[in-house]
């Protein structure tokens, strides 16, 4: 099966116009939403096993389930953050196709009984932070945005709020701590967002491809969505494919697509011919993968039990002509520039792990600098706040197992 | 800055305000109306922020300081910035990066004596398909290499 579903009309121009997208079915998942009880549309999600897009691949009927059935007002914050380095399907989604998002974001709202969602946008995204703008406007221009949405007796109003360049934002509840006006620091969970989130009030968070195929699931229901993909993982994936491959680009493919199909299939084989050294599989946080590792199904389950992650589906691809240090020299720089210093092991381990790197990369390495990398990944492993620290030391701590040849060769021996 | 922009700025900044539960949520989007206005955050934009938001000027110092597309320093009327990551980096980022360096006669962080050009590194743009990436402000250019990089410059008045 090669049919694509989320990006199916991805190839049309101006189908960021409103009525470009309303000819092509538009809204009806809307219209058919408002028909239905919340708490249907809630358990079709659930039965669809559509799991979170983001990064932490958590079932996203279950998260609308947890939030309490109170009378105060609740949020829905889009996480359109995108940071994850290797990731860029979300903005393909946003700039090709808002008005799909929009009404993701609809039926949830109506699902959650909220009344005000936010989209928060990395900073750097602003033309399409724009491009959403006229979007929402379009939207409550026809009827399906603002008080009394198709006379069902709903109101919704969606706020795009941009960020201003920090990695650490795409954290849910640094992002929160960003939209309240503040500086991006994760909070400390339990309390999770779902009870006491955005202003304190019961807070839905959850990625822009994980909206987007809300409507998809309640226009052809929640069995189709799972043949689509696994029993346990259901849909497709947009895979952002870069690196060394002949054609970089976004895929969108069954969830469980074979790794190894990705790259020498759909992305064109690496680039001049040459060999394959390791795959990144899920975004920078996600441990690397050896050429004999690839035979994995691209789903949460698969690819953890590989020991890494699928994360957000953004797979890097290096050669053999790249020697490792270069790719631990970018790991560990990005993990010290973004670590949002609120923790003392994440904000000294992962600079003091970069500055050993840059040392062993200079040629002035010493005797048991590969240790004391591993030492102090260790050291910041599930010791801080957020996943930050994990993100850190993972990825790390696989290239030092793997690639350890190749860079003990660096050192005097 | 003058009566009249502070004007337009406190305009735009009253019309982000009500979009939110609570006015200091607004913060984000009031910095970056200060930036795109004046090209940088003085001390009177902090404080003229932090009145219209009613909280202390200590507390938009503190978020000023913690976003990096934030800047207290005024910057040239091109902001470069040149995606540092690892997919751009396998493409061949460095060497761009380098190639504009020397094309500009600056380091990283600087700005070259006319005030045109303004030289950073960022981390992942979220355009790796088009490694490497830089932008020139809000716009994003991809594929580049030397020749794309001339063309782009001279393009830039």
């Amino acid at each position: 099966m090669n049919e694509k579903v989320l990006t199916r009309y991805f190839d049309i121009p101006h189908l960021y116009n409103i009525d470009v997208y309303l000819e092509k079915g538009g809204y009806e998942a809307v219209r058919k939403a408002l028909k239905l009880k919340p708490e249907e549309i809630i358990e079709e999600v659930k039965k669809a096993n559509l799991r979170g897009r983001g990064g932490a691949g958590f079932p996203a009927g279950l998260k609308w389930s947890f939030v309490p059935k109170v009378d105060k007002p609740k949020y829905l914050c889009v996480n359109a953050d995108e940071g994850e380095p290797g990731t860029f399907k979300d903005r393909f989604i946003m700039s090709h196709n808002p008005h799909l998002l929009i009404e993701g974001i609809i039926i949830t709202c109506y699902a959650v009984d909220i009344h005000l969602a936010f989209i928060y946008i990395r900073g750097e995204y602003e033309k399409i932070a724009r491009r959403l703008e006229s979007a929402i406007e379009e939207a409550k221009r026809k009827g399906f945005l603002g008080s009394d949405i198709l006379g069902s007796g709903f109101n919704l109003e969606v706020v795009v709020h941009r960020g201003a360049g920090a990695y650490i934002c795409g954290e849910e509840t640094a992002l929160l701590e960003s939209l309240e006006g503040k500086r991006g620091h994760p909070r400390l969970k339990p309390p999770f967002p779902a009870s006491v989130g955005l202003f304190q009030m019961p807070t839905v968070i959850n990625n822009v491809e994980t909206i987007a195929n809300v409507p998809l699931i309640i226009l052809n229901g929640a069995d189709w969505f799972l043949n689509l993909g696994k029993p346990k993982d259901g849909g497709t994936r947009l895979f952002s494919v870069s690196g060394m491959v002949e054609r970089p680009g976004v895929f969108e493919l069954p969830v469980g697509t074979p790794l190894r199909k990705i790259i020498y299939e759909y992305a064109g084989g690496i680039k001049n011919g040459r060999k394959l050294k390791g795959v990144i599989p899920g975004g920078m946080s996600a441990p690397i993968l050896l050429p004999e590792e690839i035979d994995v199904p691209m789903d949460c389950e698969s690819v953890f039990n590989k020991g890494s992650m699928l994360g957000s589906a953004a797979i890097i691809v290096i050669d053999e002509s790249v020697p490792i240090i270069e790719v631990l020299r970018k790991v560990t720089k990005f993990y010290s520039h973004e670590s949002c210093g609120q923790c003392t092991p994440c904000r000294i381990g992962t600079s003091w792990i970069n500055k050993i790197v840059e040392r062993i990369a200079s040629g002035k390495g010493g005797k048991g600098d590969i240790e004391e990398i591993e030492r102090l990944a260790l050291q910041i492993k599930g010791r801080t706040l957020c996943p930050l620290g994990d993100a850190a030391a993972m990825p790390i701590l696989a290239i030092v197992n793997k690639y350890r040849h190749e860079l003990e060769a660096m050192l005097p021996q | 800055m003058s009566a009249q922009l502070f004007e337009i700025i406190k305009k735009e900044i009253e019309a982000i305000i009500p979009r939110y539960p609570k006015k200091e949520a607004a913060l984000l989007p009031a910095l970056h109306v200060v930036q795109r206005k004046l090209g940088f955050i003085p001390p009177e934009g902090e404080r003229l922020v932090a009145q219209l938001l009613e909280i202390k000027p200590v507390r938009v110092r503190e978020v000023v300081t913690f976003y990096t597309m934030f800047t207290r320093k005024p910057l040239g009327k091109y902001l470069l910035q040149v995606c540092s990551n690892l997919s751009c980096s396998l493409a061949g980022g460095e060497l761009i990066l380098e190639y504009l360096k020397t094309k500009l006669g600056i380091k990283v962080g600087e700005t070259t004596p006319d005030g045109r050009f303004t030289l950073l590194t960022v981390e992942c743009l979220g355009a790796c398909d088009q490694a490497p990436c830089l932008m020139v402000n809000d716009d994003l250019y991809g594929q580049l290499n030397k020749d794309k990089i001339d063309d782009l410059i001279n393009k830039l008045d």
